[in-house]
């Protein structure tokens, strides 16, 4: 018995299983409590959310330097991140912010209107559409870059050259043919005279370097730095036609630059010795 | 009434542009093309596929969750649940690390037999199956729940095996809950890319689904894109409104 003077435990007379006032006031200042969890989580959420915009907006406002966002394609990362850290070296106070990816998929970006101050496309073809579309100022070459057959590790494929490619019952993975790595392939294929069997068009150089380092293809048609860059998990494989499709990146700023000074200074960096320097480094030829 | 209002308008303004800006005069052209026919085609074969897939392992694990007195039901809940919030291109990942060709399963099943399930259509089903089966395994269950068991009491006092009480008194009271579950799998299949995209790859005609087609087609041509979207637009919405009161209300 409770102090209530009856049975107070237990189904049916008392589903809480709460034996006196006292715990029914405890249980439900607890759940009063608990109750505030949710709001106070939100209101967090929404507080600590605008500090992840916080690079974009802090373009042209920020007290400790010039900050501008680069969009370069997606097998200029390694050398791109580290041009834009000696930029930065070399320009104390500054902040750099990359975009990498596949050249066309920035191409419409920026044509939607993202805000880059610098686009650096694979290919000619990319970056006109930027620059017929009027919103970039006139391109400059500053690099070449060659394809390489990529390969996993120990070569599983057992590839041997281009002539592989046509061979239905292996695994190839190539780029799409709107992007500039995809492009310079049809080239490379016509100029071999071969119809190759791809299993998978990659929307970028790295999702089809991905592939191969992830063992799910026998071999890929990446760019040589790719091959580079990815280190021991990749072996790459000269072809003879791979000359016949070089790829020539260029640079422009665009028009509607907050800080069209500063981006200007990144692309004379680019096309400097010190930044030549890093991109022959990485495999990247003349441009 | 003005948060009401302007959630109503986010979600409502932006189909309306997408029909509004559709370019129309191309339609005939574009979704008579190759690439759309063939996308097409591939993603209703493989969603009908995959929702079929879905019931054939759906209905009986609702069935297990429903079960009032299995303590593992409270377990397996949350698991079964999980594919339903993972972002789609981690359950891709998530695929690839089971099935792919260097995958748990995928490399014996490669050294055995040479076959690997990415790049095939295969991998489309099963990235759909992956993310449509909790759809159909949660809408089933939460039928059976208020379905009145005291049927199938009644049916077994009277002398019916399990499978028979299972047959013809539990499925077909669960039935209109069954089918919206299907529908629901099957929507939720024809309209997955990111598990589809990184798990099975993207060729035309193998792999190439309408979500990927319209990806593809915003760099290349946005006015098809546009046409493809509200394609699947209005296939969502037929969707939807074989699902109205009908089937809602029963369960």
């Amino acid at each position: 018995m409770s102090r209530l003077g009856f049975r107070t435990h237990g189904f049916p007379h008392n589903p809480t299983h709460l034996s006196s006032i006292g715990q029914v006031r405890r249980r439900f200042f607890a759940q009063r409590r608990k109750r505030h969890g949710m709001p106070v989580a939100i209101v967090a959420l929404v507080i600590l959310l605008p500090a992840c915009g916080e690079t974009s907006a802090s373009r042209g406002s920020s007290s400790s330097g010039d900050t501008i966002t680069v969009a370069a394609a997606a097998s200029l990362t390694q050398a791109f991140s580290e041009i834009g850290q000696d930029f930065e070296a070399n320009n104390p106070g500054s902040k750099l912010t990359f975009s990498f990816g596949s050249s066309a998929t920035l191409a419409t970006q920026i044509t939607q209107g993202a805000p880059i101050d610098v686009f650096a496309a694979a290919s000619p073809a990319t970056m006109k559409t930027v620059t017929e579309a009027g919103i970039a100022n006139p391109p400059v070459d500053f690099a070449s870059n060659t394809l390489q057959i990529a390969v996993p590790k120990g070569n599983p494929g057992k590839i041997t050259g281009l002539s592989d490619f046509t061979d239905e019952s292996r695994k190839i993975a190539i780029c799409a043919p709107q992007v500039p790595c995809g492009a310079a392939a049809i080239q490379v294929f016509a100029a071999a005279k071969i119809v190759p069997a791809p299993d998978t068009l990659e929307q970028d150089v790295k999702a089809a370097l991905q592939r191969v380092e992830s063992d799910e293809v026998d071999a890929a048609l990446v760019y040589k730095t790719d091959v580079l860059a990815a280190g021991d998990n990749v072996e790459g494989i000269e072809f003879p036609e791979a000359a016949r499709a070089v790829n020539v990146y260029q640079i422009a700023t665009l028009r509607a630059s907050e800080n069209a000074a500063f981006a200007q200074r990144f692309v004379e960096y680019a096309r400097s010795v010190d930044g030549q320097a890093v991109l022959s480094e990485a495999g990247f030829g003349r441009p | 009434m003005l948060p009401a209002t302007i959630a109503l308008l986010f979600l409502v303004l932006p189909l309306a542009g997408l029909i509004i800006r559709a370019p129309w005069d191309d339609a005939g052209d574009v979704l008579t093309s190759e690439a759309a026919t063939t996308a097409l085609s591939l993603s209703l074969i493989t969603a009908t596929i995959a929702a079929l897939i879905s019931v054939v392992l759906g209905v009986p694990l609702a069935w297990i969750l429903a079960q009032p007195a299995l303590p593992v039901a409270g377990l397996l809940r949350p698991l079964i649940i999980v594919p339903l919030v993972l972002p789609p291109v981690v359950g891709g990942v998530a695929l690839f690390t089971l099935l792919g060709r260097s995958g748990l399963l995928g490399r014996p099943l490669y050294a055995l037999t040479g076959f690997s399930f990415p790049f095939t259509p295969y991998a489309v089903v099963l990235a759909q199956v992956f993310v449509a089966l909790p759809f159909l395994v949660l809408t089933v269950e939460g039928a059976l729940r208020a379905a009145d068991r005291r049927y199938e009491d009644a049916a077994a006092t009277l002398g019916a095996t399990p499978l028979t009480v299972f047959r013809r008194v539990t499925v077909p009271l669960v039935g209109p809950g069954i089918a919206a579950g299907t529908l629901l799998a099957w929507a939720r299949a024809l309209g997955e890319f990111g598990a589809t995209i990184t798990f099975a790859g993207n060729f035309p005609g193998t792999t190439r689904t309408v979500p990927l087609e319209v990806y593809l087609a915003l760099e290349t041509n946005p006015g098809s894109a546009l046409l493809l979207s509200v394609l699947l637009l209005a296939t969502s919405i037929a969707v939807l409104l074989l699902l109205r009161d009908r089937w809602v209300r029963r369960w």
